[in-house]
């Protein structure tokens, strides 16, 4: 069980404090309800050079790294699809350096034309090395693209182009931070070795002042049930064909999130997993074969993804994917098979609640869901998952027409 | 709760290339009872985690659990340490998948510099040195395997590292088990492995190994001695000045301020023996050059004129810190106790290095970065 406070301030700003007096530090973490869903088609990645750009100094703080390391502290930031995450932590004692440093960089940015210049490059330097300069790098960028003809999570979260990156302009950026990083589009979650009335004494003083801002409606467009699959075929410079597959699934919010997770570790989670045992194993067409998903907030997709033996052909490949998920749509899993799954569902959720800054971090992404107390009953409803339950979600994830099917294959090299 | 079982079964010890890295992950691909499924069955059951390591002198496996399954699951760790058996299907398979990853990181310039570079300063046959040939891979075979597993497993050295909520019975529970095992009977020790030196006759490479990258991967490297040196701790805080933490020199000067890389760092090797300190980052492809001759740049700075008061006081703070972050809960501490022990330390090392962290003056980082920081002395590649 996972104890927390929660209060808000006026002007929107919730806030979640969990103390924990076992640890000598204390955790500052700010979500914002903002991610590269929400970014406008014709400039995407802008939400992830944003959080780049979060660093380059508030309006009152030339710069956010050096007071906090001068504070013993450390952070870091990540931007998904759906949210953007700051988070640091600190000696206790030095708690309110935290609170000056966040609340002054939600207040406003310094909007410097240099700081953007500067991680303008950095960013299209991040994009070279993961999604140019690496095998197999563009592979998310098709995958999404097949998958997804409307949802904004047909782009990633660095951009669809690099030119999206480039042509960001200082005033893009101050468009986007005030209609974003207000305090009612954000989850504060202070933990660690912290006095809740302490807390609420400094949220109060350096939060409390920040005007509240517009509220945002999020409208997203909704992508149409797909019906009928999609096949795509990319050849690269690549030593081995790969092959994805992707469909679409339930929201994070739907109570059939549950059994489909479930159902990916049944299929290729672990070591004895479905497909690991079947395909490499046993049959030896795949060298290494994952089942998972993409965890999102709107409807996501389960991906089943592998790397041909050299030899074995793509159809030869998906035939074999194909006849793994039958089964799983024609008979119930076993008992056995069921329990393993949420027997390792309990200990990873054990694993995780272990660092104090998964914690807040879990509490902050709960509450962005919609009830931050949610995180003491996840294990509970995976508990109550049938094998009724995975054999309904595995028919209509599998559903026929509802696949996208990547062959990503290796271009005859002469090396 | 983590048990950790590490035995001096790394691949300093193997007299065949390869053979270490693929008992170590092979060790619970079957046994005379069991299946792989069946082993990978009976962790994952139990809601457990089994990993394996293999490192230069040391080899371990590692049983994540909820702590009241540890019952359930010491009979299976008692059964991979004696009656492993290697099917040869298994090794096919390994052999196969090793294949093909190795050919697959060979296309990645950050991997061909991380395992050159080390080759060019230590030598290619050195512990810290020698590398993946495919022909190593190729050439396993099972008898090797086994071999090698009863001399440095089932007869091997071994240190046991547990950490977490333990039950209340754990070393009844461990000597009842790990307890009536022949460990501790392997002939070879740490003392007998060869570390010496042939490092490269040159010290500029440059490698292409794929003539399309829009980056190229920089590698600067030098040996050191280890972290039972005098110098050691001081020079912990000199690279964390130099290129050790997000405000570092080399990543204010050559990310923050030039935006040539994503991230540019400097480290020193924690091996056990002895160490080395590299910087590494991925730099535009035309601007390669000019990374590098910034990183010289502040390097010089280092050497002649002092770190500022403020700016060590930050640094210092800023270490402190994150030491006492990384004592965050049982897995980490236990982690720092073990890298004592390997590394033969007492036990008031913790004090000393603190203490000197926190006094450190800056005319004692100039005089090491006077002493270290010889260009001269370093290999630099980049590989495009």
């Amino acid at each position: 069980m996972i104890q927390y406070t929660k209060f808000v301030l006026e002007n929107g700003l919730r806030v979640l404090v969990h103390p924990d007096d076992t640890t000598p530090m204390a955790v500052v973490n700010i979500m914002y309800d903002a991610g590269a869903r929400d970014e406008d088609p014709g400039k995407t990645g802008f939400a992830h050079l944003f959080e780049h750009l979060m660093f380059g100094g508030s309006i009152n703080i030339a710069d956010y790294d050096e007071p906090l390391q001068l504070a013993g502290g450390e952070n870091n930031a990540y931007t998904t699809n759906d949210l953007t995450n700051y988070y640091l932590q600190l000696p206790a004692q030095n708690l309110e350096t935290a609170f000056w440093l966040e609340s002054d960089r939600m207040l406003s940015l310094a909007f410097s034309e240099k700081s953007l210049e500067v991680q303008r490059k950095v960013v299209s330097e991040e994009f070279k090395e993961h999604y140019i300069n690496k095998p197999y790098g563009d592979v998310w960028h098709k995958l999404r693209e097949l998958a997804y003809s409307t949802h904004p999570y047909r782009w990633m979260t660095i951009g669809k182009e690099l030119k999206h990156v480039e042509d960001a302009t200082l005033a893009d950026v101050k468009q986007f931070f005030f209609k974003h990083y207000r305090p009612q589009n954000a989850i504060l979650v202070v933990a660690g070795n912290v006095q809740l009335e302490e807390v609420k004494r400094l949220a109060e003083k350096w939060f409390g002042p920040i005007e509240s801002g517009e509220p945002y409606t999020r409208d997203l467009p909704k992508e149409p049930r797909q019906t009928k699959d999609r096949y795509l075929e990319v050849s690269a410079d690549v030593p081995i064909d790969a092959l994805y597959m992707a469909w679409h699934m339930c929201d994070r919010l739907d109570p059939k999130y549950f059994p489909t997770d479930l159902m990916t570790d049944i299929l290729g989670g672990s070591a004895s997993s479905r497909l690991h045992q079947k395909l490499v194993k046993e049959r030896q067409l795949f060298s290494g074969i994952a089942c998972y998903h993409l965890g999102t907030l709107d409807p996501g997709l389960v991906v089943i993804d592998g790397k041909l033996v050299s030899g074995v052909t793509m159809q030869q490949a998906e035939q074999a994917v194909r006849e793994e998920i039958k089964k799983i749509m024609d008979e119930p899993v076993s008992e056995r098979e069921l329990q393993a799954v949420i027997n390792k569902t309990e200990s990873m959720i054990a694993f995780e609640d272990m660092s104090v800054l998964n914690r807040a971090n879990s509490l902050a992404f709960y509450e962005l869901l919609g009830d931050a107390s949610l995180i003491n009953t996840e294990l509970a409803r995976y508990q109550s998952v049938t094998a009724a339950d995975i054999q309904q979600v595995a028919n209509e994830i599998f559903r026929e027409g509802n696949c996208n099917i990547l062959q990503y294959k290796g271009k005859i090299s002469q090396s | 709760m983590s048990l950790e079982l590490l035995f001096e079964a790394g691949a300093a010890f193997e007299a065949k290339a390869q053979v270490a890295a693929a008992v170590n992950t092979l060790i619970k691909n079957g046994t005379q009872d069991k299946s792989a499924f069946e082993i990978a069955e009976t962790v994952d059951f139990y809601g457990a985690y089994l990993n394996t390591q293999c490192s230069t002198e040391y080899s371990s496996l590692t049983l994540s659990c909820l702590s009241r399954q540890l019952p359930n699951l010491l009979p299976l760790l008692v059964e991979l340490l004696t009656e492993s058996q290697f099917p040869q299907q298994e090794l096919d398979i390994y052999k196969q998948n090793s294949l093909q990853r190795l050919q697959m990181n060979l296309k990645k310039g950050e991997f061909v510099a991380g395992r050159l570079i080390d080759a060019y300063a230590y030598g290619p046959r050195h512990p810290y040195g020698k590398y993946t040939h495919k022909e190593d891979l190729i050439a396993l075979n099972r008898q090797d395997l086994l071999d090698f597993y009863k001399g440095f497993y089932t007869h091997g050295r071994l240190k046991i590292f547990v950490a977490g909520k333990l039950p209340k019975d754990i070393f009844t529970l461990l000597n009842d088990s790990l307890g009536n095992l022949p460990f501790n009977q392997a002939d070879s020790t740490l003392s007998s492995i060869d570390y010496s030196h042939d490092p490269d006759q040159e010290k500029l490479h440059t490698v292409i190994n794929d003539d399309s990258s829009v980056q190229g991967a920089i590698r600067l490297e030098r040996l050191m001695p280890g972290r039972k040196s005098p110098d050691w701790s001081g020079l912990m805080v000199l690279n964390t000045v130099f290129g050790g933490y997000f405000g570092s020199r080399l990543m204010s000067n050559i990310r923050e301020d030039k935006g040539y890389t994503y991230g540019i760092h400097s480290y020193l090797q924690n091996h056990i023996h002895e160490s080395a300190w590299v910087v590494s980052t991925e730099a535009g492809r035309d601007v390669c050059g000019e990374t590098i001759k910034e990183v010289w740049k502040e390097s010089t700075l280092l050497k002649t004129e002092l770190v500022d008061k403020e700016e060590l006081q930050l640094v210092k703070n800023y270490v402190i810190g994150s030491v006492l972050g990384t004592l965050d809960g049982p897995f980490q501490i236990i982690n720092r106790w073990k890298s004592y022990i390997l590394h033969d330390l007492s036990a008031d090392h913790f004090d000393k290095h603190m203490e000197v962290v926190k006094t450190i003056q800056p005319a004692a980082l100039k005089a090491l970065a006077e002493k270290y920081m010889d260009e001269s002395k370093f290999y630099q590649l980049t590989v495009f």
